[in-house]
């Protein structure tokens, strides 16, 4: 009854490219994978939202194409506005995709970036600091800390810098922010864990225009929330990152006030007694 | 082990009897009986009158129910009964009633989360073993996924439940509510074929309905497509059976505004529970409530699992409906293990989380 999946037929240009695109991850929305632009040498990441077929063709082509078009327009906003964000190289709304070359779904090619991701960055930390916790003094601890909390205050930083240029991003957590490697590294101390590099924010699929402070605060919140459930032993430092955050820009104040609303209210909440 | 479960948290009050065999063997459905209170066209059912309605069958329903199942009173074991979350009349008197029997007849209470026991009457029924769950009907819209002896939600409404749309749009249409809206709006849209643009909105795994309910009502107000003398025109000209013409330029009619409120709400659960699927990383779905019986969201998310390599569980109107064998199904299996009710915890609440059962019946 469960075939092994296939995915989608890659749209056309990207059939014929050389070396095929490697497939890197499937969402529920969209496939990612590693290709390359222009010239062999010139990595690069393709988007792809294939077409959903339990979908009425019009609303198909109407969401694919608007949520595409959203994403590309939110990422060269910010590449304009100076925050470290993929690059736009190419998009397609109407891809020619199948044997049929018919509608196969919409894709968005973006500049490679090369680094781990903050989630991976943090599982080895914490894993690291689970394994030698108690041959560690107080000192070390707290110089481990320090680092974290340092990495913490640069997330902020790029969160209000996104902020700042009038984009929320709507899905962040720490899968979606990355660290580019530096061209020199420098010694990643005892742990191993490297924290240098720029932050950079990934997968802007979700991403909106907006200069509100609700949509602000709950882009907060929603990472708040992810740091909480996937790395429990760095979210007493969360507040490292709201520091780097208030920081980065004026506003900040008025959407931290406006956080604390956030976390108080909602329908998710118990309304009993 | 025996037991009859209780259930009127909203416009149907059932009950039925549930035999689960001392061997362990498949759980039998012994007797199903139920009676629903249905407004008048373009109106919506009202707690108090729906509670008196409620008042006035549960007796009957009670002695039906023991007759068709061939059990006398001494048979059963426990008796289960809605606690929430619903409407806060009908729920009451059903309440009323289970600890009037549970009294008279000596028999332990056991009070039930009815999205809980939605749950568990799918899971029986289809043979799903750990599915993602979307449990859609007229007062719930989530998306739910087991984990730790919890069911966890992952998406929900914001506002209105999708079922609620529907039948806040049949009643702008004077749709008749009998057997029920989304019923009478699903044959309907069978005969529409153009998509009308209208609002689409998921925020993540949660989405929202009363948008596109207003801009639904707009579109019918625009184009005079409310009220019963449409309905009634409507009603004759499908008996005439003529056949309408196909200019696209024509303004829409009743059926393409009912074929895109569904293809609309339909997209965004679809959407949102393969956001849990992928999330979770489960292949299967099933799922539950009202809503549940459409055929053209059964169809749909076939599509999308079969995309994903996985398939999608649903039932029929015996058990998608609200009913009292579904409670008595989540209630027994709490009972078995020793999870009862104390008479003076029997209260009934109107907000009853799915994630606050504790689920110690399942330790996958």
């Amino acid at each position: 009854m469960t075939d092994e999946y296939k995915p989608p037929p890659l749209p056309s240009p990207f059939t014929n490219t050389s070396p095929a695109p490697v497939l890197l991850t499937q969402g529920a929305e969209a496939h990612l994978y590693k290709t390359v632009s222009l010239d062999p040498s010139i990595p690069a990441a393709l988007k792809i939202r294939p077409s959903k077929p339990y979908r009425h063709p019009i609303l198909d082509r109407r969401l694919t194409r608007q949520r595409i078009v959203q994403e590309a327009r939110c990422l060269v906003k910010l590449v304009r506005e100076g925050v470290s964000v993929p690059a736009v190289l190419s998009l397609d709304w109407e891809g020619q995709g199948g044997e049929d070359g018919g509608w196969g779904g919409a894709w968005l090619l973006m500049e490679w970036i090369d680094g781990p991701v903050v989630r991976v960055v943090l599982e080895q930390w914490e894993a690291w600091l689970k394994k030698n916790s108690s041959s560690l003094d107080q000192a070390q601890l707290e110089q481990e800390e320090e680092r974290v909390r340092g990495l913490l205050r640069r997330m902020g930083h790029a969160l209000g810098g996104l902020h700042k240029a009038g984009v929320v991003h709507g899905d962040l957590t720490t899968s979606n922010l990355m660290l580019r490697l530096p061209a020199t590294s420098s010694d990643p101390g005892p742990t191993g864990v490297s924290m240098e590099g720029e932050v950079v924010l990934i997968d802007f699929g979700l991403a909106s225009q907006s200069a509100q402070d609700e949509d602000r605060a709950v882009d907060l919140y929603v990472l708040e929330r992810a740091i909480g459930s996937t790395h429990p032993r760095s979210e007493p430092l969360f507040e490292s990152l709201l520091q780097g955050y208030r920081e980065s820009y004026k506003g900040a104040t008025s959407t931290l006030k406006r956080l604390a609303d956030v976390r108080l209210r909602g329908r998710k909440r118990s309304m009993l007694g | 082990m025996i037991g009859i479960g209780m259930e009127g948290s909203a416009n149907k009050v059932g009950i039925g009897i549930m035999l689960h065999p001392e061997d362990g063997s498949e759980p039998k459905v012994l007797a199903n009986v139920r009676h629903t209170y249905n407004a008048p066209p373009g109106e919506g059912f009202l707690p108090k009158d729906t509670a008196r309605h409620h008042r006035a069958w549960v007796v009957k329903l009670v002695k039906d129910a023991l007759k068709e199942a061939k059990v006398t009173v001494d048979d059963v074991d426990c008796i289960c009964f809605t606690q929430g979350p619903g409407m806060g009349a009908p729920l009451q008197s059903v309440a009323i009633a289970a600890r009037m029997m549970s009294l008279l007849w000596g028999k332990k209470l056991v009070g039930v989360n009815h999205c809980v026991g939605h749950i568990e009457m799918g899971r029986l029924i289809t043979g799903a073993s750990n599915p993602v769950v979307l449990y859609v009907s007229g007062g719930n819209t989530q998306v739910i996924a087991y984990s730790s002896q919890r069911y966890r939600i992952f998406g929900e409404t914001l506002d209105i439940a999708v079922g609620n749309c529907l039948d806040r749009f049949a009643r702008t249409l004077h749709i008749p509510n009998d057997p029920f809206p989304g019923y009478n709006i699903e044959q309907l849209a069978k005969q529409g074929k153009r998509l009308v643009d209208l609002p689409y909105v998921v925020k993540g795994m949660d989405c929202s309905f009363s948008g596109i309910l207003a801009a639904s009502d707009g579109l019918a107000a625009t184009y005079g497509l409310g009220g019963s003398e449409q309905a009634k025109l409507d009603a004759e000209k499908s008996a005439l059976n003529t056949e309408e013409s196909q200019d696209l330029d024509a303004k829409p009619t009743r059926a393409d505004l009912c074929f895109s409120l569904q293809e609309t709400v339909f997209s965004m659960l679809v959407e949102i529970t393969e956001r849990a699927m992928a999330h979770v990383g489960s292949k299967e779905v099933l799922i539950v409530g009202g809503v549940g019986c459409n055929e053209r969201l059964q169809e749909m998310m076939g599509i999308m699992a079969r995309d994903r390599g996985g398939s999608v569980f649903a039932t029929d109107e015996r058990f998608c409906i609200d009913n009292g064998i579904m409670i008595a199904q989540a209630g027994m299996l709490a009972h078995k293990m020793g999870l009862n009710t104390p008479l003076k915890d029997t209260i009934c609440t109107q907000r009853f989380r799915t994630d606050e059962v504790w689920v110690k019946w399942r330790d996958d």
